[in-house]
């Protein structure tokens, strides 16, 4: 993976590592932000799969529709919402994406057709079957993507979901993260057969495995997913490699597994390897590197101050959005 | 007499299941993330280097497999201790539960019970938000078949346990996610625990409130604050949610004469709206004023802390319920 494609071009290059760093820096000031008390509640992060969200989100149109996992802050930066109102979701604050109701597992935004942060494990995929069914049946060519993680695999509704699409041959994207564990648990300790993608042949669907620390990789990958769901031949599963770089959560303290795999793993981090092509190829300078991460973190810094200027809700409004306010068409 | 020893929620659940695990070597423990990583909660924290990996048995995301696999494991003659997560995720199996070892004793004609018992967390308090914050006992507690219980104290925590095992039936087990840290004093009556029954965990005369779970403290903490103004309010621990325990909240309401029902489930269709129509039943005559309930607010619990808080039965609205039913002003 050390070489760059031919006719690569430097402003790719610094957008895709861009795109990874404002995820990184974000993430990295939400765990001082949660141990500040800021936010609360259960926080994960997604440290070491940045390039999964982002090489995904390249090749997905406006009018797509996504489905993810608690695991989604990258999802949702890569896919355009605004730093601010998800920063303000994680505050709990009105002017938050799911107006503060849902917190970091429940990230909703309408405008980018992100239908949620599910924190179910495997909810979230009979909800992308339904998305793209409707796809079908309202007869466009948009596709629905659903990322869930290894752990996932073990569910029925995985199987039952990845059949069904199948069988109906909706254009659907299944996106697992394979990153190994699944809270403390190690694939091979849940997984009979841990190869993930050889499960779609069960259902006759489409896969590959794709090396998730490589956004390039990545991004390939799903380009070829997208193609093959938009032309109406069914449903793809990218079984993602990857690697959680930090704990579960912000409870987990990582008993079950050793400090020097996940220091093994760090070497191989998208946003490492990324900077490492880049330069080496002559395409990116120390400088170049820095000023995006001063971009990052200026607009970090400006998400926090959206966040904590926002209001909280009125606690008369307890009860609002528990039913639909407006009748739709 | 030894002096008590004080320990967390969280502590007396796991001496529970390390005595059973000790006592009996059908005993064992399952469920994700029970062994290496501890238990979510790490209440089974230690007990796999203990018990090894037979006994402490990791499983996959598949609750309705390995539910299932329990209920399948008691008819084969183990008694298998069940863990998932929450009762949120507990839906994921509600058919092997519900469809399953609820129903195998009646429809085999007595030939198989199923003595499983199935731990899970329940509640809110910790900003957990929509899915991981229910309380659902009543879904559960409507099912014949079933036996459900909530340990609320240290000494029920530490001795449920041993009470549902020894139970030829299925014992769904609450644990509110919110006792967990809760320190306490483990005396002696948790050696002699009974699977059924409920228990006044405070005596009074001015008023009786019903509880179970985590609520037990919030009424706790609203009967101190009562008993400043001279309202002396009793509280019946419920602990059993199926069967319920009549006799007892009946003859606390016979003292009292007014009753105030704190449930952590939605009003609608509650445990609580079962406990007043028993009441209503058989001691409508008893009563100088209509039965009142505090439940949680009618929607999915939100995820900030102000919202959170306004959607659970809180001590402040245990104190209004309460004064405003003695006819005190607020
Ligand atoms: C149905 C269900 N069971 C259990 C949980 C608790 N839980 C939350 S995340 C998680 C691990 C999931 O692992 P994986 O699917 O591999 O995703 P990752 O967290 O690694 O991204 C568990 C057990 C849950 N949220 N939902």
């Amino acid at each position: 993976m050390s070489g760059l494609p031919g006719g690569f071009t430097r402003e790719r290059g610094l957008h895709l590592l861009r795109e990874m760093l404002r995820i990184r820096e974000f993430e990295d000031r939400c765990a001082e932000l949660y141990g500040a008390g800021h936010i609360r509640g259960f926080l994960h992060l997604c440290d070491g799969e940045e390039a999964i969200a982002v090489g995904v989100m390249q090749v997905l149109g406006p009018d797509d529709a996504l489905v993810s996992t608690y695991r989604e802050h990258g999802h949702a930066l890569a896919r355009g919402i605004a730093m601010g109102p998800l920063l303000a979701e994680l505050y709990g604050k009105r002017a938050g994406c799911s107006g503060g109701r849902g917190g970091s597992m429940h990230v909703f935004d309408a405008a980018t057709r992100f239908y949620g942060g599910n924190a179910i494990v495997g909810g979230g995929l009979p909800l992308a079957v339904g998305l793209g069914l409707a796809e079908k049946l309202r007869g466009t060519r948009n596709v629905s993507a659903c990322f869930f993680g290894e752990g996932a695999v073990a569910e029925g509704e995985f199987h039952e979901s990845m059949n069904l699409a199948a069988l109906w041959r909706l254009p659907v994207l299944f996106i697992c993260e394979n990153n190994l564990y699944a809270m403390g648990t190690a694939l091979a300790r849940s997984e009979s057969q841990t190869d993930i993608r050889s499960k779609a042949a069960a259902y006759d669907v489409r896969a590959a495995a794709v090396d998730g620390m490589d956004v390039l990789a990545v991004e390939q990958a799903a380009r070829d997913a997208v193609e093959h769901a938009r032309a109406g031949r069914g449903p793809v599963l990218l079984e993602m490699r990857t690697y959680r770089l930090r704990a579960h959560s912000m409870f987990d303290a990582q008993l079950y597994r050793d400090k020097a795999e996940v220091e093994e793993w760090r070497k191989r981090g998208p946003l490492t390897t990324l900077t490492a092509r880049l330069k080496s190829a002559g395409l990116l300078t120390e400088d170049d590197f820095q000023a995006l991460l001063r971009e990052a973190d200026a607009e970090v810094a400006a998400a926090v101050e959206f966040a904590t200027a926002a209001d909280w809700e009125p606690v008369a409004d307890l009860a609002r959005h528990v039913y639909a306010e407006a009748v739709t068409a | 007499m030894t002096a008590p020893a004080r320990i967390t929620y969280r502590e007396a659940t796991k001496q529970g299941i390390r005595e059973a695990l000790l006592a009996d070597p059908r005993v064992f423990l399952m469920g994700e993330d029970v062994g290496k990583y501890g238990g979510c909660f790490a209440v089974s924290k230690g007990l796999l280097d203990e018990f090894g990996e037979e006994r402490i048995r990791d499983t996959p995301l598949s609750e309705s497999a390995f539910v299932g696999a329990g209920i399948g494991a008691a008819l084969g003659g183990l008694r298998p201790v069940v863990e998932v997560m929450t009762v949120n995720f507990s839906l994921l199996a509600l058919d092997q539960i519900v469809n399953t070892a609820a129903t195998l004793c009646h429809m085999s004609g007595g030939q198989f019970p199923v003595p499983v018992v199935i731990r899970m967390a329940t509640g809110a308090g910790r900003q957990l938000a929509a899915q991981h914050s229910h309380s659902l006992e009543a879904w559960y507690a409507s099912v014949p078949g079933l036996r459900v219980v909530e340990p609320a104290t240290i000494d029920d925590a530490r001795g449920m346990l041993r009470a549902a095992l020894a139970s030829p039936d299925p014992v769904i087990v609450f644990e509110p996610i919110s006792l967990y840290n809760m320190e306490g004093d483990l005396t002696a009556a948790a050696e002699n625990v009974q699977l059924e029954g409920a228990r006044v965990h405070r005596a009074g005369s001015s008023v009786t409130l019903v509880t179970y779970g985590a609520s037990l403290w919030r009424c706790v903490a609203a009967a101190e604050v009562l008993a400043r103004d001279g309202i002396d309010a009793e509280i019946v621990d419920l602990r059993s949610l199926r069967p319920l325990d009549d006799a007892t909240v009946l003859d606390s309401v016979r003292k009292t004469r007014r009753v105030v029902i704190v449930d952590e489930g939605w009003r609608t269709c509650s445990l609580a709206a079962e406990i007043g129509q028993r009441i209503v039943e058989q001691g409508f005559y008893d009563l100088d004023a209509p039965i009142a309930r505090v439940c949680t607010e009618e929607v999915p619990i939100p995820y900030p802390k102000h919202l959170e808080d306004a959607a659970l039965p809180g001590p402040e609205r245990i104190v209004s319920t309460v004064r405003r039913l003695l006819g005190h002003a607020d």
